[in-house]
């Protein structure tokens, strides 16, 4: 009987709910652990890092690799599975697209450890304790992996052979890669593993989008009734569908909820944020700058609600204007 | 940095008002800063957001964007368009560390030559005293305590260049 080919799972910066989503499986896990073998999984499987380490160059079939880079270990192992994975997945959004974690690409280190450490309402530090990368102790030395300026999808520091897109993906999307690679039947590299046209297309409200909108308000889903059956636009809620791929089944909108978009843009759009601000702001109905202004206030944060998963990927990457070696020159 | 920084400004101007505006300066001889490199397009509704970040991604000091007065597009709504996507985009470049005068709005008709000229001039010295953008310049100083990539990705917004396997060391300080 051939060799069974060798999958890993691995995690960086992410919240643990792509690793869930390989659980909700549920039956057809048993499927994939019958045709595969899996070499590497932290979250579930006791293998550790040196085990990794003796395999050869290559041996492993493909990596599925979750969350974004934001430490100098997330980006030793994501170097590491790269080089002992033939195939590399960047799974969920944060590998995809930087995820929620690159919404921390609005401010400096320096501003996220102040805030953890010392600023926010809930922290008792009055020693200001902040975490060092290396501690002596007795004789002893502790160590820390360095924290980055800045948050980074996946292949923005390892080259990436596919994406799987999703806060978390659905179970179905890995379970259709996992057959693509036993099959061997795989789309060539670089390829998003989900389907290539908006989310609309797929939505049961698509029937009640308006061909033009023009928007008096913009309504917030926490502050406002939604109505089940209509299109989210056409009541006036920001949904992020147009500029998002679809192949999520529209969970949310199902959930009665906008798309916050968590699947990133269609192979056809650079920038997802910039996308959706086209689309939704030439529906704005004024035409005069203080009545446009009105309107668009009901959008307060647009890069929180533009990037909400996919900052990392902004043409822009970051707040452009933080200064990290005057920071470091300050201390 | 040289020395003295010449503001780099990307323009797009409407076919039917502003570039034909711009034509008219051209021929009526009217001398403007040279900083700005004008792309025609058929309308200012035609101003894809994408264009603008992507024009500030590779290098534009200021975006100048310049379309039809209102009631006067050829499109009828176009340079509305652009004016509601522009205010929100202002707001939103402004939250990402871009400051408000890099990008900026104008309506020129045909006629307007004189316009052109002031509102360039204009704006090049304002974009002057702002000093450099330089985002491909920021982004390679951002990657340098990265490692390499092992091959540069299809989609990663700018690949590290070699010299960020140099600064590899002095990175690995928290």
């Amino acid at each position: 009987m051939p060799e069974k080919p060798k999958i890993a799972f691995y995690w960086c910066a992410s919240c643990g709910g792509c690793e869930e989503s390989v659980v909700d499986l549920a039956e057809d896990i048993l499927m994939v652990v019958e045709n595969v073998d899996i070499v590497f999984w932290p979250v579930a499987m006791d293998f550790k890092k040196k085990d990794v380490e003796a395999m050869p160059d290559g041996s492993i079939t493909a990596c599925f690799l979750n969350g974004a880079i934001r430490t100098e270990e997330q980006e030793e192992m994501a170097h590491m599975l790269r080089r002992k994975a033939k195939i590399l997945i960047a799974y969920g959004a944060c590998a995809h697209l930087g995820g929620i974690p690159a919404l921390a690409n609005q401010f400096s280190k320096e501003h996220v450890m102040e805030w953890a450490y010392d600023k926010c309402p809930t922290v008792t530090n009055p020693s200001r304790t902040r975490p060092q990368t290396s501690y002596k102790d007795n004789g002893r030395t502790a160590t820390l992996p360095a924290f980055r300026n800045v948050v980074r999808a996946l292949d923005q520091v390892v080259d990436v052979d596919y994406y799987i897109p999703g806060c978390a993906p659905t179970p179905a999307l890995l379970k259709g890669a996992v057959v693509a690679l036993l099959s061997g039947k795989l789309p060539p590299k670089g390829t998003t593993l989900a389907p290539d046209i908006a989310l609309c297309d797929e939505c049961p409200r698509k029937a009640s989008k308006p061909t033009d909108v023009g928007y008096p308000e913009f309504k917030r889903p926490h502050l406002a009734r939604i109505d089940p059956n209509l299109c989210m636009l056409a009541q006036g809620f920001v949904c992020m569908g147009p500029a998002t791929r679809g192949g999520c089944g529209a969970l949310c909108i199902n959930g009665n909820m906008p798309c916050t978009g968590c699947f990133g843009p269609t192979s056809r759009v650079r920038d997802q944020g910039a996308k959706i601000l086209s689309s939704i702001c030439s529906s704005v109905a004024p035409k005069d700058e203080a009545g446009i202004d009105a309107v668009l206030e009901g959008i307060p944060d647009p890069v929180g609600t533009f990037y909400r998963y996919g900052l990392a990927h902004c043409l822009l990457r970051r707040k452009v204007s933080l200064n990290d070696s005057a920071e470091v020159a300050a201390k | 940095m040289p020395e003295t920084f010449e503001p780099r400004i990307v323009a797009f101007f409407c076919n039917w008002c502003t570039y034909t505006a711009a034509d008219l300066a051209g021929v009526s001889r009217m001398r403007y800063a040279p900083n700005v490199r004008i792309i025609r397009l058929m309308c200012s509704g035609r101003v894809d957001p994408q264009f603008i970040l992507e024009a500030f991604a590779r290098g534009a000091d200021g975006v100048l964007i310049g379309g039809c007065h209102p009631n006067d597009c050829h499109y009828i709504e176009g340079n509305y368009k652009c004016l509601r996507r522009f205010r929100l985009l202002r707001r939103m470049l402004d939250d990402m560390g871009v400051e408000e005068k890099r990008c900026r709005l104008e309506w020129i008709s045909a006629s307007e030559g004189d316009k052109v000229k002031k509102v360039i001039n204009e704006m090049v010295e304002q974009v002057r005293a702002l000093g450099p953008l330089d985002l491909p310049g920021r982004f390679r100083d951002w990657d340098k305590e990265v490692a390499a990539l092992e091959h540069a990705a299809p989609g990663a917004s700018e690949p590290c260049d070699a010299h960020a396997h140099a600064h590899k060391e002095e990175a690995t300080h928290a």
